[in-house]
């Protein structure tokens, strides 16, 4: 029993979250329904799903941000609902939101970044230590001195990650990250995602970007507050006409695969990003004769 | 062209004075400020002086700086001074038409805009060689032994570095809200100044919603992040007094010394 909850860093038991209605007559807004989702430590989750989905929602639910109506949650076995655990699970799962404006707190870098470790209470040495390092590993340490306004936004949304890597959680969640940020920005925040999931850090990565879904483990729909599909990604966007019905796009390099099969060109499924669609189609080129390589220029 | 925008007026320099610590450096001028109070004639106002001046020189800040700091109270300034000029009773010295120089009236005149002027200088120099953060550092530590009686010390300190972060983005959020209605045909800069202030009014809306917005997400962001108010907190930066801060301390000492010693002296004899 123990052990399982070890594996299961987040264990959500059917739960509901309803919004108190916006006036006395309306019917209160359920935002999740009834859900239920396990995710093991260390793995790579992403979650999509269209607005109002729930997908933010539960990214909260997870932070104890917002108490479940109905239902419990457990991050690494310690429930939400019980007030004496908040900071602990906090610390445990931080969180990362959309906004790099919104979310750092003090007029210096480095400050911003010794916020998450003050407020635990982390002896001033050891501070110093946490945030260099997470400072070091976003990439962020030559910019420590500046004030955030100064910095772009990918920048800032690596300053904000820094400030929760140096709370040394043991599972990240992310709320659309990337949504407000150029393609740079993107890049630089996917690479930490990547580099977290490595160092055997548990990501949950709420996004629109297919693509970034595609790097996940596991990915998960959701639409009106339940689970729609729950799959790893070469298998969920491998049934193009299901990810469609859920209201989702193909990453592009998927898109592009199916062009090229609708060609004539023999892909394989785990073919998900453009890295590998690129590989894939050198390899391919080699041993196909000319009329076949033409037609994939074509395409 | 907002964006440039820096808080405060801090000078940038490695000098004894920027370096030593805030608390002292605030003690210093609370007790410069109310010595400049008790000063009862022109010499503890010529010894005033000379510390400040010795102060300045030993910041590195140029004095136009300084001076600059007086602009915006300058209007001030010289209402008092001419105010007091004419209006204090006492022996005449010039008169024309209405208006009376009384040589109590010149003296206090004097008197108060030396006292101003003084007073200025202080809080420009504690400004200019401390940034706004240690500023904030350094008020909170010493208002935190009254947070026992239930002074919020740690919360006017966290609210204060939350404003400055949040000014310029504010002031980049006006910008942007006045270039979106520029292109919609608003004219913020014909007209008489009644007519600028009226067309700000449809800026103000959108700003302070945003503000509400920003706040609310902030909000949520310092709670994921484990904040619950100042207890139990710990710090990155922990001031420390150095020696040098003991020597400004004594220096402080010194000159309350002379100025208190002015003015209790004479009563004696």
């Amino acid at each position: 029993m123990k052990e399982i909850e070890m594996e299961n860093i987040i264990r959500i038991v059917d739960m509901t979250l309803q919004y108190p209605p916006a006036d006395e007559d309306a019917d209160p807004q359920t935002a999740i329904d009834g859900l239920s989702l396990e995710i093991k430590e260390g793995s790579f989750v992403a979650v999509l799903g269209q607005n109002g989905s729930g997908k933010s929602t539960l990214a909260k639910t997870i932070n104890a941000l917002l108490p479940p109506t109905g239902g419990d949650i457990f991050v690494c076995g310690m429930n939400t609902k019980d007030d004496e655990l908040i900071w602990e699970i906090r610390r445990s799962a931080g969180m990362v939101f959309q906004n790099p404006d919104n979310q750092l707190v003090s007029a210096v870098v480095e400050d911003d970044v010794a916020f998450g470790p003050e407020n635990l209470g982390v002896p001033t040495e050891e501070i110093r230590q946490r945030i260099d390092d997470a400072m070091k590993k976003t990439g962020i340490f030559e910019q420590r001195k500046k004030s955030p306004h100064m910095l772009s936004g990918g920048q800032k949304q690596r300053v904000a990650i820094a400030g929760v890597i140096a709370m040394r959680p043991r599972c990240i969640l992310f709320d659309e990250p990337t949504a407000m940020l150029d393609p740079k920005g993107r890049l630089e925040v996917m690479n930490i995602i990547k580099a977290l999931k490595k160092e055997g850090i548990t990501v949950l990565l709420i996004t629109h970007f297919m693509e970034e879904a595609a790097e996940a483990d596991r990915v998960i729909v959701m639409r009106q507050g339940k689970i729609a599909a729950d799959a790893p990604p070469a298998d969920l966007f491998s049934d193009t006409e299901n990810v469609r019905r859920l209201g989702l796009d193909l990453p592009p390099a998927v898109e592009i695969r199916e062009l090229l099969r609708a060609g004539g060109v023999d892909i394989s499924d785990d073919v998900l990003d453009m890295g590998s669609l690129a590989r894939v189609l050198c390899a391919g080129a080699e041993v196909t004769d000319g009329t076949e390589r033409r037609r994939v220029r074509e395409e | 062209m907002l964006r440039d925008i820096t808080l405060g007026q801090y000078y940038a320099k490695d000098s004894v004075i920027h370096r030593l610590d805030p608390r002292v450096k605030i003690v210093a001028v609370i007790v410069y400020i109310i010595m400049l109070f008790l000063v009862r004639d022109f010499i503890g106002y010529a010894v005033s002086f000379a510390a400040a001046a010795a102060v300045i020189c030993a910041s590195g800040v140029p004095f136009r700086f300084i001076l600059r700091g007086m602009k915006p109270v300058a209007v001030i300034l010289a209402l008092t001074f001419l105010l007091n000029l004419f209006l204090y009773p006492g022996t005449v010295l010039l008169s024309a038409g209405p208006f009376h120089i009384t040589q109590q009236g010149l003296h206090q005149a004097l008197f108060m805009a030396c006292r101003l002027i003084l007073l200025i200088f202080g809080t420009a120099i504690l400004t200019y060689t401390t940034k706004p953060m240690k500023l904030t550092d350094g008020m909170e530590a010493l208002m935190s032994p009254l947070s026992r009686f239930g002074f919020p010390a740690h919360e006017i300190a966290i609210i204060m570095s939350i404003a400055l972060r949040f000014i310029p983005m504010l002031v980049q959020e006006a910008d942007k809200i006045m270039k979106a209605q520029q292109a919609r045909g608003a004219d913020f800069e014909s007209g008489n100044i009644i007519r600028r202030v009226r067309s700000l009014m449809p800026l103000f809306i959108p700003l302070f919603i945003g503000a509400f917005r920003i706040a609310q997400d902030l909000a949520m962001a310092m709670e994921a992040r484990c904040y619950r108010g100042g207890t139990g907190r710990t710090r990155l930066h922990v001031m420390k007094l150095h020696k040098r801060d003991a020597a400004a301390s004594v220096l402080l000492a010194v000159y309350a010394g002379l100025i208190l010693a002015e003015r209790i002296l004479p009563a004696l004899f």
